[in-house]
């Protein structure tokens, strides 16, 4: 193994990038900008509109949302696929498990318990 | 470890990688452990989140989302935080090629960016709890409040640590440990940003669409 390739194995810390030049990583940055606008304007845009079939819009607004966040992700946070990164991948990996978990718990639950639960007014009458 | 090194290809063979040539850097060991504390501070955040979800339409004859909020607001805080973290970008790019001048005049643009948005968040809830629509009017109002409170006290407490940033580089120059603790601020203002791409897209937009 070359002393070339050993450097190239080595881990990165999040939010450092591999060495490159100042004007690449203002490029990066810059697109990483862009594409952000871009999908915020879309969901902006979604949110106000009739243009589009309305029950689809809570849909396209998270995906959107969803997608910006790898946005930030990749061009902000320089959280790659790559093998010097794998480390941060992981742990994201655990975070969202987490956090899929807590929000889309919650929901199926609340949902589960509202659906089953007897209306209000009912509730009172028999604590009567 | 170090037999396994010396022996480098049979290490190969058997699976103990001879890439590590020995401990992690401070700077990963560093921005990895501040990247566990801004991923756990996410699972906090998500249960703000899944809070307001289960409580969106729980509004107790009070006012809901549709009525309350301004989205023009929302799209001016957006902007605001989202050139902000640009700033901090640039800021990050300058510490890595030593220039003092544009890190101070990226991080000065972070931090103005950045009170712009606290400053109209303030507003917006001053001017909810004026019309009655404090967090003690309902659930829902209660559940608004701390989300969206929670991630404006940190992007507060995200601006004292830029300005000591600031300070530090300015006083003691881009030293090694400095340079981890700018690493760590750029991690929590880049991960600020990415939580409030949640908030507007699921407080704002999705709960004035209830």
């Amino acid at each position: 193994m070359s002393d070339v390739e050993l450097r190239h194995q080595t881990d990165l810390a999040p939010g450092d990038e591999e060495q490159v030049s100042v004007k690449v990583r203002v490029l990066g940055y810059l697109i990483g900008l862009g594409l952000a606008i871009l999908l915020t304007a879309t969901s902006f845009f979604v949110a106000g509109t009739d243009l589009v079939w309305q029950p689809s819009i809570p849909v396209a607004i998270i995906v959107l949302a969803i997608a910006q966040m790898g946005v930030h992700l990749v061009f902000f946070l320089h959280i790659t696929t790559g093998p010097d990164n794998s480390n941060n991948v992981l742990a994201l990996a655990f975070g969202l498990l987490i956090v899929f978990l807590v929000i889309g718990g919650s929901l199926w639950i609340m949902a589960n318990l509202n659906h089953n639960m007897l209306p209000m007014d009912q509730i009172m009458q028999m604590q009567r | 470890m170090s037999i396994a090194v010396s022996h480098g290809h049979d290490a190969t063979l058997i699976g103990l990688d001879a890439e590590h040539a020995g401990p992690a850097s401070k700077r990963i060991v560093t921005g990895f452990g501040f990247w566990i504390f801004i991923l756990s501070d996410m699972v906090m955040f998500s249960c703000f989140f899944a809070a307001y979800a289960v409580l969106l339409g729980e509004t107790n004859g009070g006012p809901s989302g549709a009525e309350l909020f301004n989205l023009k607001n929302v799209a001016v805080e957006t902007a605001c935080l989202l050139l902000s973290s640009f700033a901090c970008g640039m800021a990050s790019i300058a510490a890595e090629v030593r220039n003092h001048l544009w890190f101070q005049i990226a991080m000065a643009v972070t931090c103005v960016l950045g009170l712009a948005f606290l400053a109209i968040e303030f507003h917006e809830f001053a001017d909810l709890v004026a019309r009655g629509a404090g967090p003690s009017r309902s659930a829902f109002l209660s559940a608004f409040f701390t989300l969206v409170g929670c991630h404006g006290l940190h992007v507060s407490g995200g601006i004292l640590w830029l300005l000591t940033m600031m300070a530090q580089v300015f006083a003691k120059g881009f030293r090694a440990d400095i340079l981890r603790r700018f690493l760590c601020f750029a991690l929590f203002w880049h991960a600020l940003d990415i939580i409030w791409v949640a908030v507007f897209s699921v407080v704002y937009l999705l709960g004035s669409a209830v």
